[in-house]
Parts: C-alpha cells; structure tokens; sequence
C-alpha cells in the first residue's frame, strides 16, 4: 500500500508494471467473476462426490453415480447387439453360398468380419491380409483348403491340423531327410522348380518327375497341381506359402511343413465365425 | 484519505432511457428483421422430392448434409464453410475499419436480446426514471409483482431462443410435436435448457458485462480501428466548456465564494486553498477562466442525455471507450436536445477522429466516401470478394458426380496363382443428384491393365442409390508378361460415367508392379 501511483488519465491505481512504457492498471474484478469462480469450485467437489476421483490405497473412490468407462463401453456394447440381434439371427440361418455381395446382411456380415478378424487373425495374417512366410496371403486366388465361401468357414472354425477339434483340417507331409538320398532330394527339387522356371537341369528334373510320381503324387496330383482335400499346395503356380527358391524347397522337402491354425469355433461365437469367413471370402481370391 | 482498493466490483446497474430517433427506429428494424431471420427460418419448406428432407435450412447431422434452400453441402464440401467462416472475419474486418463497431451496435446477439429485454423490461416496469424508483424501493408486493412478470417473459423469451436453435438440426414440425410430447431426446431439451440460461441471464442481468469482461471483440477492434475510421463520437470542441444555466450560476457563486474566501485568509491564507472548479478534473490544460468560460460556453448543456440512454453506462463525452458498442443512441438522444434547444444537430455524431483538426478550425471536415475508401478497406472488399466469387465459382463447377480412389497399400499388390499382378482400389462414388444413377467403371493407362469390380459388378456398372455414395472395391489386374507387372508403378486414370446422362469425372492413380 506504500507508494501507490494513480494513472493521470482514468483515476485508477496502477500496479507499478510497466512494459514498453505502458502501466498496467489495478481495476478491481467484477464481483460476479468472483461467483463463477466459487462456482466452479463447488462443482468440483460436487463432481468428486459424484464420479470416481480420490485414489485410496486400493482402488480409487467409486462416486455416488456408480460410473464407469467400463461400464458405460459394456452398455455401449450391449445397446449395439441389441441393435443388430435380427441381424446376428440372420447371419446365423443364412446360407452363405448365396449371400450376395450388395446385400445388407453381406455388408453386416463383412464388417463384423473384418473387426475380429483385426482383432484375432492380423497377428499371423497381417492387418490387411496379405499373410507372411508360412502364413498364406488371403487375397490372392490360391486355397490350400479350398476357396470356396463353405470350405474357407470350415477351416476357420475347425482350424488346421489341432488335435482340439476332431473336424480340424488334418494332412501330413513326410520328412523325406533319411528316405531320399541327397541325389534324390536335389532332383524332386530340380523337378518342382522345372514347373514354373524355364530356367532348370532339364536331365534331373526328369529324373525327380519319375521319384515325384512314386512318392509325392499321390497328394499333390500327378501334375503337382495340388489337393484342396489334403491341404496339398499346388507346385506349378506362382505362389509359394514358404519361397520357391531351390535352398528352401530342399529344407521342405527334408523336413516337411506343419503349418496349423486354431479352432476358431471354439473360441468365437457362431456368428463371428461366419462373419469372420464372409469378410476372407469377399477379400478378392474368394471362389 | 487511503483507502486499500477494492479486489472485486459490484455491477453498477444501468437504467437505460427510453429514446427515439433515426438509428433507434433503424435498430428497432435490424432488431426485427434478425430476430424474425432466426425464429422464422427453420420453418420454411423446401421441396426436394421424396428422398430429401423438406426444410429449407437444415442441418443434418445424423445424414451428414447441409441443406441451405437448392444448395446441398456434404462433408467433403466443407471447404464452404471455412471460406464462408473467412468471408464472414474479413466482412467484420472491412466493416470495423470502415465503420467502427457497427457489429457490436447493431446487429451482434447479444445487442440484439439485450435490446429486446430492455424493451420487455421498459413495458412492464415503465421508463428510467420509474426503473431507478422501484430498483430502490422496498420489496412490496408491487415489486414482487412486476419483477416476476419481467422475468417471466424474459424466461419465455430465452425458451423460445433455445427453442428455436434446435429447430435447425432436425424437421421442425415433428421436433416441435415431440417436445410439446416430451419425446424428443433429451440432446434437444439439454440444448434449449442450456441456451435458454445463457440468454436469460446475458440479456437480462448481465448485458454490458459480457461486452466488456467476456467479449474479446472490443480489444480486438482497436487493431482495426485507425483515426479514418467513422464512429460514434462526441464534437468536444463545440461542446465545451459544458454546463447548464442553473450549473453556470452555482458555479459562478461558488468561484466567488472561494475567490471571498481567499481574500478574506489574507495574504498568508494558504489554509483556505480555493475551492478548484468542478469540472476541473474532465478538463485537459487545467482550470477554465471562470467569466470568459461563462460567456462563452459550448452546445452541451451536461443534460446527461447521451449517458441516460446508453446501455453501456458510459459517457461518450470522455472521448473513445473499450465499452462503446456504437449502438448510437446517444447520438438520437442528444440530437432530440439539440433540437430542442435551437442549436444545430451532431454534437455526438458519426465521425472521423482524423477531421477533429479541420473542425476545430472551423473548416468543413472531409467527405465521408473520403473517409471510407483507404488502401485497408479496399484491399479487404477485394480480398473478401475474391473469396466470394471463388465459392459461388465452385458452386456452380461441382458436378453431381465425383470420386475418389484410395489405393490398398497393404500390400501394395498381390500375386495370383497364375503370376499375374493384382492391385486393390476402394473407390467412392458419390451421387449427388435426386435420382438413382448407374455409374460405369472404367480405366485408361499406357500399359494393358485389366479392371475387375468385387462381387462380379455385371459390365462394370454400380448402382449408386440418390443421393448417397457407395464404397466399391475394385481390382486392377496385369497378366504375368504384361509390363506393367513388372514396372514399380504405372500410370492409370479411374473413369467414371453416369449410363443416363453421360457425365463423367476421373481421378489419377498408380499401379504396382511386382518387387524384382
């Protein structure tokens, strides 16, 4: 209160700050400010009072509301499949070989598929579904089970090669390391490469087509063309679960490949299941 | 005397006179007109078949559309908005450099309900003068009375103004019936609750408090004002020195009174200091010779007119205020007095600070179109009608078809059993027009590329329901001895072409070739 200044042109005591000359002024508040501010104070302890706030030593303070985030995305959840239960009905009697793309239950259908499967398959498959090294691209026209709408349902809810489930879609390959001499490998090698590369031993390629036909045609096809009922990938196409380079195909071949995937019924509902083989079907190799 | 300054201030109240005019009946039509555009719009109808809904102006946000009579904006239109938001920051620039705060005065909201609510509360309590009355008065029966009836109509005023926002989101009519029924949801009632607050007590108890403490409008201004711009003020050179006869005459004996009271002290009489002049204070370069001043007093009066009528409670003869909303009112006020008084009007007028040299001197000031047309206001009409013609340019160029391409990147392509390269697009096809369209798919590119729709999608055609879009997956193919198929990226152009009128709009993208 000592040395107090008064600006010549208002009247009013000024605060002493100055910057580039100018005084700042000490003009009292409004009152009703002052309201808006033991306002917001009171609505602070209120809101305490009424949501959760005060961490305890376990937990924190529920509030008299009884609100949750949790609760409230459950009810959220809830309210949604409320919604949608004519829908999750449909999906469940719908034959899925008929349901056309354009339809409504489709486009239902498609979207629940496409968010479990985020949430359950992206983690071999890939988020957008082009697979990796040992986990097959699904985009593309090449079924090792079968790429029809049935067949791509049925291994998804009965997986491959589980023992869980007694449906699973089961095949084994033989580990021909200790069968085939060496020789013997190279040249089944040589002939699968021959399939799809010009570039190949002509003379030992013949030689693994007669070694192919004794021990490997029978489930990939006289012509290697494969077995969608024996899981048998097709030799001759451009697609290769593992790589067609001549070093891999021999670790193939010596150890076999056991590539398996869950039992996806087991743990999804009917209806996510279904969802989950409309979305792969529509994703472009569907057949 | 020290006295520790107060921390916090009460409101001072404010009576506003009742005052007529030109600007008051000006304001009176801005304030119907305004009012009449926001409580009558949403209730105009607006054919547009049987698909769209039929009110004129709506915003719908749940069908993500503006309708704004024949014009229809989608979301990804919004670039309207935002060049009709930049309009409307340079219009207020070009006004407020040109015309001060006409905003403010005239037609801002807050103006506007504070307006109206003085005019509700002039009826029900009577004038100024019966206002400062009961504002004293005990709390009798009568008081009771007409402040409950006051804020009565305040609060139906303030309901109606809530009302009539939400009127603006959804069909009116249905909403009106479902709020009457108390089944509309409770987004609605929350909304009116909310606006209907605000406006109760901004108009009725808050007023110039919002202007001065809540509005950053009047410090913004200042750095758009300059001393050309024409605003509300007062001619303190014709004005001055202000004062009443009876003013004049107590003056006169209290300066003789002081002038006794000096002699009397003697020479040594510093303990009787003469009593200065009450005006003193409000005058620059000290106190005024009393008898010459007597003789030759200004036009004002000091009736206290100007500051009886103004809503702001200041006094627009102490020279610009942050709180001057130029509403002019003082203007009609202290015109009337003129009037009265024989003397010329525009004592407080519209002006330009930058005459007050030339009228001090005696000389016409300059012409007001002089004033207006400067190197800033010209440059904001041009800059705010460039931004004009370019949105009603844009109006008129959109089509009623568009699309748009966004190319899957994960992966960036797939190889299909028989080597061929795939590449996966989601294309949206936009109907804008009232009918059903078939819209055919097609590309062109310097390299053969195959183009599939999924689901088959017969010839190449989607149907694209009325006004609505549609999300379509299309598929772009290279055979395995195609090049592009081995090129990293090849140039291609989506087509797309309403079957029915022949329209057509494309958009550019790129292929993927297989990583050698």
């Amino acid at each position: 209160m000592t040395d107090k200044k008064i600006d010549d042109t208002t009247g009013v005591e000024t605060t002493g700050h100055t910057w580039d000359g100018i005084e700042e002024l000490n003009n009292p508040l409004p009152r009703w400010w002052l309201w808006t501010f033991y306002a917001t104070i009171i609505w602070g302890v209120g809101y305490t009072i009424a949501y959760p706030a005060w961490p305890m030593i376990s937990g924190a303070t529920s509030g008299l509301l009884g609100f949750s985030t949790r609760a409230e995305v459950a009810s959220d959840i809830a309210a949604h499949e409320a919604e949608n239960a004519d829908l999750v009905v449909a999906l469940n009697e719908a034959d899925l070989a008929v349901l056309a793309p354009g339809d409504d239950l489709h486009r239902y259908a498609s979207a629940r598929g496409a968010s479990v499967f985020r949430a359950q398959c992206s983690q071999c498959h890939g988020s957008g579904a082009a697979g990796a090294v040992g986990y097959p691209n699904l985009l593309d026209d090449d079924w090792l089970w079968g790429g029809d709408i049935t067949a791509i349902e049925a291994t998804i809810r009965h997986g491959i090669r589980n023992e869980t489930d007694p449906d699973a879609r089961w095949s084994q390959m033989p580990a021909y390391d200790g069968i085939f001499e060496t020789a013997e490998i190279d040249a089944v090698v040589e002939y699968v490469v021959s399939l799809s590369d010009p570039e190949h031993d002509a003379a030992l390629a013949a030689e693994g087509s007669i070694l192919f036909a004794d021990n490997c045609a029978a489930c990939h096809g006289e012509n290697a063309e494969g077995n969608t009922d024996m899981g048998a990938p097709n030799l001759g196409d451009a697609i290769w679960l593992y790589g067609r380079d001549r070093d891999t195909l021999e670790y193939t071949v010596r150890n076999a490949r056991f590539g398996v995937m869950p039992a996806w019924g087991q743990r999804l509902s009917d209806e996510d299941v279904r969802a989950v083989a409309v979305y792969v079907h529509s994703l472009g190799g569907g057949e | 005397m020290s006295s520790t300054p107060k921390l916090y201030a009460a409101r001072e109240p404010i009576f506003p006179r009742r005052v007529s005019g030109r600007f008051r009946r000006f304001k009176w039509a801005i304030l119907v007109v305004t009012l009449g555009i926001y409580y009558l719009t949403p209730w105009i109808r607006w054919d547009r078949g049987p698909s769209l809904p039929d009110q004129a102006v709506l915003v719908d946000m749940a069908g993500r559309r503006f309708y704004f009579f024949w014009i229809e904006i989608w979301p990804h239109e919004f670039y309207f908005v935002a060049g009709l938001l930049i309009m409307a920051g340079l219009g207020l620039f070009l006004f407020t450099s040109a015309l001060g705060r006409v905003w403010c005065g005239y037609t801002c909201p807050q103006t506007v309900w504070t307006d109206l609510f003085i005019l509700v509360e002039r009826w029900i309590e009577g004038d100024r003068n019966a206002r400062v009355r009961l504002h004293r008065a005990n709390w009798d029966v009568r008081k009771v009375r007409l402040r409950l009836t006051k804020w009565f109509v305040w609060l139906m005023i303030a309901v109606a103004t809530g009302g009539a926002w939400v009127f603006y989101f959804t069909d009116a009519p249905t909403l009106l019936v479902d709020l009457v029924q108390f089944q509309a949801h409770p987004a609605a009632y929350i909304t009116i609750a909310i606006l209907t607050a605000t406006t109760f007590v901004f108009g009725g108890f808050m007023r110039e408090q919002v202007c001065i403490y809540m509005c950053p409008w009047p410090r913004i201004q200042a750095a758009m004002m300059d001393p050309d711009t024409i605003t509300v003020a007062y001619r303190e050179w014709r004005g001055e020195p202000r004062g009443k006869g009876n003013v004049r005459k107590r003056d006169r004996l209290a300066a003789e009174k002081a002038e006794r009271e000096v002699r009397a002290a003697g020479p040594g009489g510093a303990r009787y200091p003469a009593t200065p002049y009450p005006n003193a204070a409000l005058q620059v370069g000290g106190t005024p010779k009393i008898t010459a001043a007597e003789q030759e007093h200004g036009d004002c009066i000091d009736c206290m007119a100007c500051v009886n009528v103004c809503p702001m409670g200041i006094d627009i003869r102490d020279g610009q205020q942050m709180e001057c909303i130029t509403c002019a009112l003082c203007i009609d006020a202290c015109d009337e007095v003129m009037d009265k008084i024989g003397k010329p009007r525009g004592l407080i007028d519209y002006l330009a600070l930058s005459d007050e040299p030339a009228e001090r001197a005696g000389n016409p000031p300059k012409k007001i179109w002089r004033h207006v047309l400067r190197p800033r206001t010209i440059l904001y009409t041009a800059l705010w009608g460039a931004i004009g013609l370019g949105l009603v340019y844009a109006l008129f160029i959109r089509s009623d078809i568009e699309l748009t391409v966004s190319p899957v990147r994960n992966p960036t392509y797939v190889v299909q059993s028989d080597g061929a390269i795939r590449n996966i697009y989601d294309v949206r096809l936009r109907n804008k027009s009232g009918e059903d369209r078939e819209f055919h798919l097609s590309l062109t590119s310097d390299e053969t590329l195959r183009i599939d729709l999924e689901g088959g999608g017969r010839d190449l055609t989607v149907d694209v329901p009325a006004n609505s879009t549609v999300l379509q997956r299309v598929y772009v193919t290279a055979r395995s001895e195609d090049p592009a198929a081995t090129i990293d990226s090849t140039d291609l152009r989506f087509w797309v072409e309403d079957i029915t009128t022949g329209d057509r709009a494309s958009l550019a993208t790129n292929f993927n070739g297989r990583v050698q």
